[in-house]
């Protein structure tokens, strides 16, 4: 997956666009944002709701966003995206790029309305939700992308529900039903894939979504050098996936003949250390179901 | 410069020194994140191959090439270890604080 012409390792900018930030040590969102700035570079308006990445990245006088960054209401992220989009327009402003940063709470709970809006509009906006799987900013509660089985402070794990009884939102599939002009989905465990696909958005007139995986430390009780360890294994294990969605068509992007082992993915969380059994084969099952409806619908374009 | 350095804060005395509306000068950091951290990655050199694999994944973006190798900026590293551990060479190792003292 490397991308000769494109950004890798030792081609991106040394320079640092989100720095000296107080997100928990380890935490995969702030590598997201970071990865992501230094991408867009510094012509980019970010905008970032209520959620980890605004109380981590302006605690006054504090402010480690380097460009011109600003905190939307939780709702308004892609709002205030189309307001900026319009006004850079309108002020004939050229070569920049305006992003908006969301946690999973934020885009497919709370801010689904206004991103559906947006994406409707067709703005030039990139949108990049970094998925935690919970609200974490205020204390790991569920969201519509915490996944099935996870222990939260609003599903705890008890006797006879053991944690999360719903099954993870299918962002990507809502937003591509829109008809947007690009969306993917990736992982930080997969960092130039993101970087690519971060690339890719940043040439679309149009809209552009990506929905990255990033493990939370704090919130799913695992070692604060495991992020990029465990948003690797995710994928492995096939219950996350790598995949674009451009021109009215599917495509994914990885296609593992072999799953890693879901087990020991999830008995190395502690949100997920107390799924007995029968669980994981239910989440198993549901996994076979999903890969089994991409992969005879979806197109591949590797392995 | 690549990364914004520490500036002193000068609390305002006055109303009128407050910035105007809800705004303020970006990249302004007056506080270190250095203690925070228990271990502390030290980089061995002569097995560093430069890959920026570390670099790539740090989430503090406290990884930085100097003259070939890696440098890390103490100031601001939270010893995660997540560079430690994606390193492919184990150039990086964590070291306890108090070994240093």
């Amino acid at each position: 997956m490397i991308n000769k012409n494109g950004i890798n390792a030792r081609t991106i900018t040394d320079k640092e666009f989100f720095y000296g930030h107080k997100a928990c040590a380890g935490c995969g969102g702030s590598l997201v944002v970071r990865l992501a700035l230094k991408v867009l570079g510094e012509r980019t308006f970010t905008v970032v709701p209520a959620g980890c990445m605004s109380a981590v990245g302006f605690i006054y006088p504090q402010l480690c966003f380097t460009g011109n960054a600003i905190i939307s209401t939780f709702a308004g992220t892609a709002s205030m995206l189309s307001g900026i989009a319009a006004a850079a327009k309108a002020l004939g402003l050229k070569d920049y790029h305006v992003l908006g940063i969301a946690g999973d709470g934020g885009t497919a709970d709370i801010g689904l309305q206004a991103l559906s809006g947006a994406i409707d509009r067709r703005d030039k906006i990139i949108y990049i939700c970094y998925d935690n799987e919970a609200y974490m900013n205020t204390g790991i509660q569920k969201s519509g992308l915490t996944p099935f089985g996870a222990k939260t402070t609003t599903t705890p794990a008890g006797g006879n529900i053991r944690g999360t009884i719903t099954q993870k939102k299918n962002l990507f599939e809502i937003v591509a039903a829109h008809g947007i002009d690009y969306a993917a989905t990736a992982s930080i465990g997969y960092t130039q894939d993101f970087l690519n696909k971060v690339q890719k958005a940043s040439k679309v007139e149009g809209t552009s979504f990506i929905h990255v995986f990033a493990p939370c430390p704090t919130g799913w009780g695992t070692p604060s050098d495991s992020a990029i360890d465990i948003a690797r294994e995710v994928v492995d294990t096939g219950l996350w996936y790598l995949a674009e969605y451009e021109n009215d068509e599917f495509i994914l992007n990885k296609n593992p003949k072999e799953f890693a082992s879901v087990e020991k993915y999830l008995k190395q969380q502690g949100r997920f250390r107390h799924l007995q059994e029968e669980d994981i084969e239910n989440i198993i099952a549901s996994r076979d179901r999903k890969w089994k409806r991409m992969r005879e619908k979806w197109s591949t374009n590797n392995k | 410069m690549n990364r914004p350095r520490l500036k002193k804060y000068i609390k305002p005395e006055h109303i009128k020194d407050y910035p105007v509306g809800p705004s303020f000068e970006a990249g302004f950091l007056t506080s270190e994140n250095s203690g925070w951290r228990t271990e502390k990655p030290v980089v061995n050199n002569s097995r560093c191959t430069a890959c920026r694999q570390c670099y790539l994944c740090c989430p503090e973006g406290v990884i930085f090439k100097k003259d070939e190798v890696i440098d890390i900026d103490y100031s601001f590293c939270k010893g995660c270890g997540i560079c430690a551990r994606v390193c492919p060479k184990k150039a990086i190792i964590m070291r306890q604080e108090k070994e240093n003292e």
